[in-house]
């Protein structure tokens, strides 16, 4: 290993990637819009939902109930209807997530004390959305009753479920591994395609400056865009910070580390751009799927967990989540830590033995 | 019977004139040479000529058509061979004819016919379920020809059909061509090679976009009748030439085998040096003229070499033993086996596909060959790299920069990555910028400069560790005769220093500064002599072209 | 339109997509790939949700109602004894949340207090929602099995997916951003690199038209998206168990409209974008995240703050996954097809047009 040839190849893959202006915009812009997009886009929660009101009691119990629902937070258009047939074709059409029937002898039944049933037809095409509905509706519904609520509910880290608390901070893991993975990708991809590669392997230099040298520039860019990201959440989005920053910037270095190892892993192996791209997208989209970000690692079968655990994004967001919302200690972070080094050492000896290859 | 009317025509890109008041015609039945150096505006009117730019001013008619407003009909009479021949890569040559034949509309009961006359026209018989992208270059531009020639165009646009492409082949190109001229086509051949221009009935000659010559190449020759010599001299060749540069009234000079070629200011008599054994007077050539008429050759001095070190003579500086390389069952270089002596130019020559590139790759440790060894300055590559490379210099084709970095970046990069530092980095640079002209460009991208300054550039990167060894790679394909000599004039001047050079080419003009020429086919060599032993080979008078087809074609087919 | 030229055009380009690998991968092995995740990996379905239980109570009645926690099978019940215990647990994210039952159980419930605490673990609120919902669902049952309460019971019936499934959703939604690669990702790459390979000034310089050659480049990748479609209904209805119970010639008509579309993008960028990255990148930002968050696939549109729902409105993926949902779970709702079928032409005429224009038959 010879520093100044190391520095000379750090300096020119900085200056690949920031020297032209056009290139730093597409670099940095289109991530910071995406953030702003998707933190108010990518919510899983109900609001605004248009239901169907089918009301065949004219009993006061009946229209304070009706009253209740329809005032609800998260109902943002009413469509009374009148006969089932009407109900059915609403549900049908996708017009409205669920319809409420309130059956004749409702009021009936309430004022003698009595256990009164409702039906709720909901849309299982929206199987989500849906629940959450009827999970809000179950509570309007014991709310109505004279009794006190016979549950405390309280939610710990994230008082009122605020989604954005949960989306901003995961965000900024995946859009900074989509910069680290695409720049890492391209750049051995693209000096094979120029020639410029073949005129580095009759240097002097050795693959694993190669590699390295690749290596920390993009996870610089990585990493600032990661913390602007994360400073917006702080800054902008005022998501509550909990943790350690210092820890928290030490994962998020690492989970670069291992980013740019899977990149550099792909950049090796692929013989043109386009089959970069395509391999950095294909890799990428499933590890952000199986990485818990939509949906809980846990719901998954077990092989896909195992695969998951191998994944540096699933064990980034856990970081990054607790150390927002959790205040998530020390020994957790660790337990956290590793996995993404296992990869790191792995995908960056792996790519630097395809360099290796090649020459030899 | 005219072809092509040019008016007026004018063109301009944002701020650079692409082409200024152009004014011809173009006769049919003739093969029209579009001559001009890098940028000078050749593709800029062939592609007005194949409707696919407008004019900004002036007009101009093509086989009776205005290809602005009649594009449609101007496509069925003009058949047009870009710069890269558009060749689907992943189709095979049939399907790559069948599909412009159906493009251009080819009669159904003429199909048999004009594929299998197109196939045996072009050699192309054997190949026709090859992928187009596993055709060697010359193999490529002959397809690339016949897919314009499907259907009989009134006119043929080529450019610059002949990059890349090997004698053997660059003939096939040629008689082909020939024989359309003969059925009344008119074809417009655009090249940077005046050889080829020479060999056109008719010349338009560009330069920065202005039309400076158009009639036949004997007229513009004729001019420089008793202005050219050749000297032979008792002294080194490359010594020679330097010093016959720098006499008074020298216009241009090149090197022959073994002699000088001169070209003198009109009633200059030859220059008188001692060591010139003998001078005879000898025919103008149409390079000659060119170079003439853009205002003389470059001088012979290299400000870059003058300030290299010598390098000690280290006798055998690459031997290749028995060195093989195979591709699955396909043998690329068979049992190689050369050497070259330090301070001398070793020119690698072949027809596509010879294997001079993997050979020449194995050379430089970028191929590990199957069998066989490598010894490049007394270190075999496969096993001592770091040390070996750092006395290795490689210009490839594609001039290997980051078009990215800008050209002060490029030239720190290579210094650092070849361990310079510190003042020794700084002063290194300087003396290259200095030694090359590169100073006024160091802010600008390599992409936006022109084809020589990139060659100089390139050559640069490759010299900042003064490498006692210089591989290059075809360094001067598609370049102007006026750059080539500036190139060769500062490998000339390395030489001088005893820097050893190892060159590929297709070339025949640069396979005349070689010491030695190896001549590779299907991967072995078949003849390795001194350029002008191989011209003997070939009969009284030969030139390294036809001593070049000969031998090939002496070959026994498989 | 010369019908010769045009299926000349056709078949070479049928040839490129058979021997170009990374067309193969787009086309078939992404697919498959993305199916199965979504099928198997991406699950919002509730089941086994680790749920801690602190019963502090010894209580028949109490332990009663912990026994029906456990019952149930979205939870997976942790027992835990001491609260203290719990917090760590929540930290680490093993519980979903807790349900403390406190020592004087049976007294509150006498009293009328509130009974049970819940606690969630509010970092995921989704997920948090569910946990408050389902524990509500099983005590609101408890009051009621035992006679405590009289409460307006919910009695809910899901339509079109009975076992509540995230999955029969998710993969007709997939079938959709695999269009969309295929539609708009794959077309706008090899139009770049026709470019690139010096290829379109060839086919520029023969007599074909332009609309030939734009027809000539779609044709083949609209019949490689209907067989993609085909291949991943089969898929969905044979492997994963996602019912289809429109027809397939409603399937395969909302399919083609939504091609066009994509097709169209895909053609607008290329000829804005000459360049393979510029191309790929383009295509991803206005085609495939697009289709991945702004179209209903994951996220409910209704969500969305007013300037994003407008903004949904021209992404042609939203149309044709309320399409699929409908034909593969609902059946042929021809009034909502229509429509839907109706915007996404009208979107497609509007990029057919763009690129018409934006594709002229010159290099300047």
């Amino acid at each position: 290993m010879n520093a100044s040839r190391l520095l000379a190849q750090i300096l020119k893959e900085l200056l690949s990637l920031l020297r032209d202006p056009r290139a730093r915009a597409i670099l940095v812009l289109p991530p910071l819009l995406q953030l702003m997009i998707f933190s108010f886009a990518a919510t899983l929660e109900v609001r605004n939902a248009t239901i169907a009101v089918f009301n065949e009691d004219s009993g006061q119990p009946a229209e304070t109930f009706v009253s209740a629902v329809t005032h609800a937070g998260f109902v943002g258009r009413v469509i009374p209807v009148f006969d089932q047939q009407h109900q059915d074709d609403v549900i049908e059409r996708g017009e409205a997530l669920l319809a409420l029937h309130i059956p004749e002898e409702f009021s009936r039944l309430r004022l003698a004390g009595e256990a009164a049933p409702v039906q709720v037809i909901l849309d299982g095409q929206q199987a989500n959305t849906a629940q959450v509905a009827l999970s809000y509706l179950q509570a309007i519904a014991m709310a109505q009753a004279d009794a006190e609520e016979p549950i405390v509910l309280r939610h710990a880290f994230n008082p009122n479920l605020t989604y954005q608390w949960y989306v901003v901070p995961s965000l900024s893991g995946i859009l900074s591994m989509f910069i680290a993975l695409v720049v890492t990708a391209l750049s051995i991809a693209r000096e094979r395609e120029l020639g410029t590669f073949d005129q580095l392997l009759v240097s002097p230099t050795t693959p694993a400056e190669i590699i390295l040298a690749k290596c920390l520039p993009a996870v610089l860019v990585g990493f600032v865009m990661g913390s602007i990201m994360i400073s917006a959440a702080l800054l902008l989005f005022r998501v509550p910070f909990t943790g350690s920053l210092l820890w928290l910037a030490g994962a998020l270095g690492l989970f670069m580390v291992s980013v740019v190892g899977i990149g550099l892993m792909i950049s090796a192996v692929s013989k043109t751009q386009q089959q970069a791209i395509l391999g950095a997208f294909a890799i990428g989209v499933p590890m952000v799927l199986m990485s818990g970000f939509a949906t809980p690692v846990e719901n998954m079968p077990l092989i896909l967990q195992w695969v998951s655990q191998a994944i540096p994004l699933t064990h980034f967001l856990v970081i990054v989540q607790g150390s927002f919302l959790k205040a998530i200690p020390e020994s957790v972070v660790l337990s956290h830590l590793w996995p993404m080094a296992v990869t790191a050492l792995v995908t960056l000896m792996g790519a630097t033995l395809v360099v290796q290859r090649r020459l030899s | 019977m005219t072809a092509i009317v040019l008016e007026n025509l004018s063109k301009t890109f944002g701020k650079t004139l692409a082409l200024q008041d152009i004014s011809g015609q173009i006769a049919a039945g003739r093969l029209t040479g579009l001559v001009g150096p890098d940028g000078a505006g050749k593709t800029t009117l062939i592609r007005m000529m194949a409707g696919l730019l407008g004019p900004d001013e002036g007009s101009l008619r093509v086989a009776g058509l205005d290809p602005v407003t009649q594009g449609s009909a101007l496509a069925e009479s003009v058949g047009y061979m870009p710069q890269r021949f558009g060749l689907y890569e992943d189709l095979t040559v049939l399907e790559n004819l069948r599909l412009y034949a159906e493009l251009r509309g080819l009669a159904r009961a003429d199909y048999r016919h004009t594929l299998d006359r197109l196939l045996e026209f072009t050699r192309l018989g054997p190949f026709t379920d090859r992928l187009a992208g596993r055709l060697s270059g010359g193999m490529k531009q002959k397809l690339g020809l016949a897919c314009s020639l499907v259907t009989t165009p009134d006119v043929l646009l080529l450019d610059e059909p002949g990059v890349g492409v090997d004698p053997v082949s660059r003939q096939d190109l040629w008689r082909m061509v020939q024989a359309l001229t003969g059925e009344g086509m008119a074809v417009i051949w655009a090249t940077a090679y005046l050889e080829e221009a020479e060999q056109c009935e008719d010349v338009l000659l560009l330069n920065e976009g202005q039309l400076r010559f158009a009639g036949r190449p004997k007229e513009l020759t004729s001019r420089l009748e008793g202005r050219c010599f050749s000297l032979c001299g008792s002294s080194d060749k490359r010594a020679l030439l330097a010093q016959v540069l720098t006499a008074p009234g020298v216009r241009d000079g090149t090197i022959e085998g073994d002699r000088i070629r001169v070209v003198m200011d009109a009633g200059c008599p030859a220059p008188d040096i001692e060591s010139v054994n003998a001078v005879i007077p000898v025919s103008p050539r149409f390079e000659d003229a060119f170079i003439d008429l853009l205002g003389g050759g470059p001088g012979g001095q290299s400000p870059l070499a003058d300030q290299m070190p010598e390098v000690a003579s280290m006798g055998d500086v690459v031997s290749c033993q028995n060195l093989t390389r195979r591709f699955g069952d396909f043998v690329a270089a068979d049992s190689v086996i050369f050497r070259v002596r330090s301070g001398e130019i070793l020119g690698l020559l072949g027809p596509n596909g010879a294997g001079k590139s993997t050979t020449f790759k194995m050379l430089c440790g970028l191929l590990k060959p199957s069998s066989g060894e490598a010894i490049v300055a007394g270190k075999d590559l496969s096993r001592f790299a770091t040390d070996a490379k750092l006395r290795l210099g490689y210009m490839a084709q594609k001039f290997s920069l980051y078009g990215l970095l800008s050209v002060r970046q490029n030239l720190a990069f290579y210094a650092g990555v070849y361990g310079l530092r510190g003042r020794e980095k700084k002063e290194r640079i300087r003396q290259m910028v200095d030694g090359l002209q590169l100073d006024s460009l160091l802010d600008s991208a390599p992409d936006q400069l022109s084809l020589g300054f990139k060659q100089r550039l390139a050559l640069a990167c490759a010299l900042m560790h003064r490498p006692p060894i210089l591989f290059l790679d075809e360094p001067t394909s598609g370049v102007d005769p006026i750059t080539r000599r500036e190139f060769w004039t500062h490998i000339n001047g390395l030489v001088a220093k005893g820097v050893t050079v190892l060159v590929t080419t297709h070339f025949m003009d640069e396979a005349e500064y070689c010491d030695r020429v190896a001549l590779m086919h299907r991967g072995r060599i078949i003849a390795l002599d001194s350029p002008d032993r191989l011209k003997a080979r070939a009969g009284q008078g030969a030139s390294m072209e036809q001593a070049f087809i000969h031998l090939i074609e002496a070959e026994p087919d498989e | 339109m010369n019908s010769r030229r045009l299926l000349a055009l056709v078949s070479k380009e049928s040839l490129q997509i058979v021997r170009d690998p990374s067309a193969i991968l787009i086309a078939f092995v992404l697919p498959v790939l993305l199916l199965f995740l979504f099928a198997y990996a991406v699950s919002l379905d509730i089941r086994q949700v680790h749920l801690g239980v602190v019963l502090q109570s010894d209580s028949a009645r109490a332990q009663s109602l912990a026994a029906d926690f456990s019952g149930t099978p979205y939870f997976r019940v942790v027992p835990v004894r001491h609260r203290k215990e719990v917090t760590p647990l929540l930290v680490s994210g093993e519980l979903k949340g807790y349900v403390l039952i406190p020592a004087d159980f049976d007294r509150r419930l006498f009293r009328g207090d509130p009974l049970i605490q819940v606690i969630t673990d509010g970092t995921q609120p989704n997920t948090a929602n569910f946990v408050a919902g389902y524990t509500r669902g099983v005590l609101v049952n408890w009051l009621s099995d035992h006679g405590l309460q009289a409460p307006i019971r919910l009695d809910a019936r899901f339509w079109f997916n009975p076992e509540v499934e995230t999955r029969k959703f998710l993969v007709p939604g997939a079938i959709a951003i695999i269009m969309t690669m295929i539609g708009t990702l794959l077309t706008a790459l090899v139009v770049a690199r026709e470019w690139e390979r010096g290829t379109m000034e060839a086919l520029l310089s023969t007599p074909a038209r332009i609309p030939e050659i734009l027809l000539g480049k779609l044709l083949p990748y609209f019949g490689l998206g209907l067989v993609a479609t085909m291949g991943s209904t089969l898929l969905a209805i044979h492997i994963f168990d996602v019912p289809l119970r429109g027809s397939w010639a409603a399937l395969l008509l909302v399919s083609s409209c939504f091609l066009v579309p994509a097709l169209g993008q895909g053609l607008v960028i290329s000829a804005l974008a000459r360049n393979q990255f510029i191309a790929a990148q383009a295509a991803l930002f206005s085609g495939f995240l697009p289709a991945f968050l702004l179209s209903g696939f994951l996220f409910e549109i209704d969500a969305m703050p007013a300037p994003i729902r407008w903004l949904t409105h021209i992404v042609p993926a939203r149309y044709f996954i309320e399409s699929l949902h409908s034909v593969f779970l609902v059946g042929d709702v021809w009034s909502l097809l229509l429509q839907d079928m109706f915007a996404m032409l009208g979107l497609g005429t509007v990029m057919f047009v763009i690129a018409r224009v934006k594709t002229r038959k010159s290099l300047e």
